[in-house]
């Protein structure tokens, strides 16, 4: 019985036989479990700086969130798909493991089916992610937990080579931080797959995103202390994000539309290039304002918040296909009134608000790549006049500087 | 003003009676058998059959209450000790969980809910050291202090738990009659040379002593309602990175202090043996506080059960005691841009919550755009979060298995009551 249940924990032929051939040692239901639990959080707690805490291969099983507030500690398992953290059937705690400390590495585990957010970092510097998976194992689903990798109001991040699946908000995400790089992940059927929030330089390369709602977002959302800009976007493939949306209605994410590549979200100074992009149903790019959200009020944004992007470039990237079927009504509709049942939207699409207030000649959205093209959706206009008139993205930004750790 | 919550108002059993004269003497700092001279303590007031001389009472009386004196405090500045007992803060005696030598029992105008548990709390400040005031945080306590939080639920002579705010057969003076309540936990917070530290021990079955557990616990516990209801959920203890959880109440420094003994929280009469006196004024009184004016001028939060209180205080009260310790703005939960702590803060709406739209919800958004929707409650993300008992969703995100039913009526009235809307 036992051993019947490991095995489905393994997805993979052949490590599912390796494993019924060596059980690991701590078995889903045996009352060891529990003994593992409070082994591993006792040893969090006891952790000096420097230490490495060492998890070996197997399925362990908690039921409330594990915790570490030590700084300078590595926290390291046998693989990402050899050491699995499970949290089916947590009883407490918002996050499957909860970091609140600097220096901190975690490498080489997965951790899955936990009730809110698989691994939040809250307030740390010096991040290092790395061969980390977060799943949810049922697939999408409106009851999965939000984040799978969250760090938040962190400086110098490093997530790479990780994996993020099914979170019911964003796969990887990346809030109110500075000085970050998400390299080489692969974020699939999450509702955003990578995001930065409210974050100032960030660099985004080498992930691959598809099978989520929306592939990669650059978002800034009000009323927080740090205004999030410069990110650059680059040598990512996006492909086919047309995942429906399972978020819950009033997060932030829901008001992705599936079928969307990038999208930024009043964020400003995001640098596009060299990503391939492909078939994302609605739109390859989506550029828009925080207007477009939908919670849009006097009273509960903060007058200082900037709900505009500004200083958007978007260069040498290779489209194919995608905004051939949008999932939004008003968009479908527009759709079929300008490019016909069998036409496309054009790659990049901007929601067309725009901060009168700014001088004249300011560059919201610059544009060399090619022969892909922008649509104004008109949003101030309620869609009623769309444009193609693709003057205005006629410019260049200067490049944005690589981010070093 | 609750008396009713008062432990004056309980008779203390008869075997009790016998000794807390001693005990009175003990504490009784304010007694002229020891004025309080500055800056330092008499010697005699910590051991117990010096203090028996003190008072003119019959040789029976002090034998008896000479052969079982009042357990002296230690506070353990390096190591953790692994039963409660050792602490001295709190200890069993017979069917009576007593207080130490110089522990004083405080409570709070408005307390966190932790599954409907009753609470009792005690702090033990070293000989001669004193507490800074401050106006808007916890008092800054001298290190060697002690607090004991003591978790327990009043039972029925059958022995059920019982859900219940009344907490009038708790007491046995200062200390708990056993034979009415049952201990669950008692959280330890030391203030040492490095911090404070935080400790959860877990009552044994026997209730004769308590348990360090610092990983925390799950404890299956049944109560019953006043209705009659029944209630059954996982108590869940923290574990001392937890207790940290809530108790860095600056996310930043990650240093963890007290949270319920700042002035806002203490500001309320407290029933004594030596007779009824506001805490602050107390503290003061005994030379354990410097830089206390008044109670008066003194913030003073609402008892949120105080129906005489305004909807507003009574509901700031609320979440000041139980969000405000995240949600402020340095807190953990500084990351949401909700501040909800110290009521008499106003706060812009973008932060207090007023058609707020969340930052990193997730299901805790529960379908609605706005953290706080006037008129509407049930749409509103704050009401939804503290219903829960969902641990994605819920709010607090610890320290609780049950919502405070009364506490969510409480803040569905004062959004309901609020005028507007959002767009």
């Amino acid at each position: 019985m036992n051993i019947i249940r490991l095995c489905v924990g393994f997805t993979v032929l052949a490590l599912l036989l390796a494993s019924c051939d060596n059980p690991p040692a701590k078995t889903p239901t045996s009352p060891q479990d529990t003994a593992f639990q409070k082994q591993l959080q006792t040893q969090l707690l006891d952790a000096k700086s420097g230490d490495v805490i060492i998890i070996p291969e197997g399925i362990f099983h908690f039921d409330r969130s594990l915790s570490l507030t030590v700084d300078g500690v590595t926290i390291r398992g046998a693989g990402h798909d050899k050491t699995i953290l499970s949290f089916k059937g947590q009883i407490a705690g918002a996050e499957g493991i909860l970091v609140t400390a600097s220096d901190f590495t975690i490498e080489n585990l997965a951790i899955e089916d936990t009730k809110g957010d698989a691994l939040k970092i809250n307030e740390g510097k010096n991040i290092v992610v790395r061969f980390v998976r977060t799943e949810w194992t049922n697939g999408p689903d409106v009851n999965n937990g939000a984040y799978g990798i969250y760090p938040v109001q962190t400086q110098n991040v490093l997530i790479e080579d990780s994996i993020a699946i099914g979170a019911s908000d964003a796969g990887i995400y990346v809030g109110q931080s500075k000085d970050i790089i998400m390299r080489r992940n692969r974020v699939e059927f999450n509702v955003a797959g990578l995001e930065v929030e409210n974050s100032i330089n960030a660099d985004v390369y080498d992930n691959v995103a598809t099978n989520n709602t929306g592939g990669i977002l650059v978002f800034n959302l009000p009323n927080l202390e740090q205004r999030g800009y410069q990110t650059r976007v680059h040598d990512n493939v996006v492909i086919a994000n047309n995942l429906k949306n399972f978020a819950h209605k009033g997060a932030i994410v829901a008001s992705v539309p599936a079928g969307t590549g990038i999208i930024i979200s009043a964020n400003d100074n995001v640098e596009i290039f060299d990503n391939i992009i492909k078939n994302n149903k609605t739109s390859n790019i989506v550029i828009s304002s925080y207007f477009s959200i939908g919670s849009m009020n006097e009273k509960g944004i903060k007058e200082s918040f900037d709900p505009y992007p500004e200083g958007i470039f978007i260069h040498d990237n290779e489209f194919e296909g995608g905004g051939n079927a949008p999932s939004l009504l008003e968009l479908k509709a527009l759709k079929l009134a300008m490019f016909g049942l069998k036409g496309k939207l054009p790659d990049i699409m901007w929601d067309g608000y725009i901060n009168e207030a700014l001088p004249a000649g300011t560059k919201r959205l610059c544009v060399q790549n090619g022969a892909a093209q922008v649509i104004n959706v008109d949003g101030p206009g309620g869609n009623k006049n769309p444009s193609m008139d693709q003057s205005a993205y006629d410019c260049t930004l200067p490049p944005l500087p690589e981010v070093k750790l | 003003m609750t008396l009713s919550f008062l432990p004056s108002k309980n008779p203390p059993p008869p075997v009790f009676q016998t000794t807390s004269p001693v005990n009175r003497v003990g504490k009784g700092r304010a007694l002229p058998f020891f004025p309080r001279k500055r800056g330092k303590w008499p010697r005699e007031r910590s051991i117990g059959v010096l203090r028996c001389r003190g008072l003119i009472v019959p040789l029976l009386l002090i034998l008896a209450a000479c052969s079982a004196p009042t357990p002296k405090i230690s506070p353990f500045m390096d190591e953790n000790p692994p039963n409660l007992s050792a602490w001295g803060i709190v200890t069993v005696d017979d069917d009576r969980l007593t207080l130490g030598v110089d522990a004083m029992p405080y409570d709070l105008n408005s307390a966190l809910y932790t599954d409907a548990a009753h609470k009792l709390r005690v702090l033990w400040m070293p000989l001669g050291k004193r507490a800074i005031y401050r106006e808007e945080q916890a008092l800054d306590f001298p290190v060697g202090t002690v607090i004991a939080k003591t978790f327990y639920y009043p039972k029925s002579n059958t022995g059920v738990l019982l859900n219940t705010h009344d907490m009038s057969a708790d007491f046995a003076g200062e200390g708990l009659n056993l034979n009415t309540v049952r201990l669950i936990e008692t959280r330890i917070l030391v203030h040492r040379q490095s911090g404070w530290a935080a400790l959860p021990y877990i009552w044994n079955d026997a209730q004769d002593d308590a348990v360090l557990e610092r990983t925390g616990g799950a404890l299956p516990i049944h109560l019953q309602k006043d209705n009659g209801d029944g209630q059954d959920f996982i108590y869940v203890v923290p574990n001392a990175n937890q207790c940290a959880g809530c108790h860095a109440v600056n996310a930043t420094t990650k240093a963890i202090q007290p949270i319920g003994p700042a002035p806002r929280h203490l500001n309320k009469t407290y029933s004594y043996p030596g007779g009824s006196e506001n805490q602050l004024e107390h503290l003061a009184r005994l030379g354990y506080l410097s830089g206390f004016e008044s109670a008066n001028t003194a913030p003073r939060n609402a008892n949120w059960r105080d129906e005489s209180a305004s909807l507003d205080r009574r509901a700031r009260a609320w979440l000041d005691i139980n969000c405000g310790h995240c949600h402020n703005p340095v807190g953990v939960a500084d990351t949401s841009a909700l501040y909800l702590d110290r009521p008499e803060h106003a706060y812009p709406s973008g932060n207090a919550g007023l058609c707020k739209p969340p930052v990193a919800a997730g299901q805790g958004t529960g379908g609605y755009r706005f953290d706080i929707v006037p008129g509407k409650a049930e749409q509103s993300i704050l009401w939804y979060r503290m219903a829960s008992t969902n641990p994605a969703v819920m709010m607090p995100e610890l320290g609780r298995s049950t919502a405070d039913d009364d506490g969510v009526a409480l803040i569905a009235d004062w959004i309901n009551a609020m005028e507007g809307d959002c767009y």
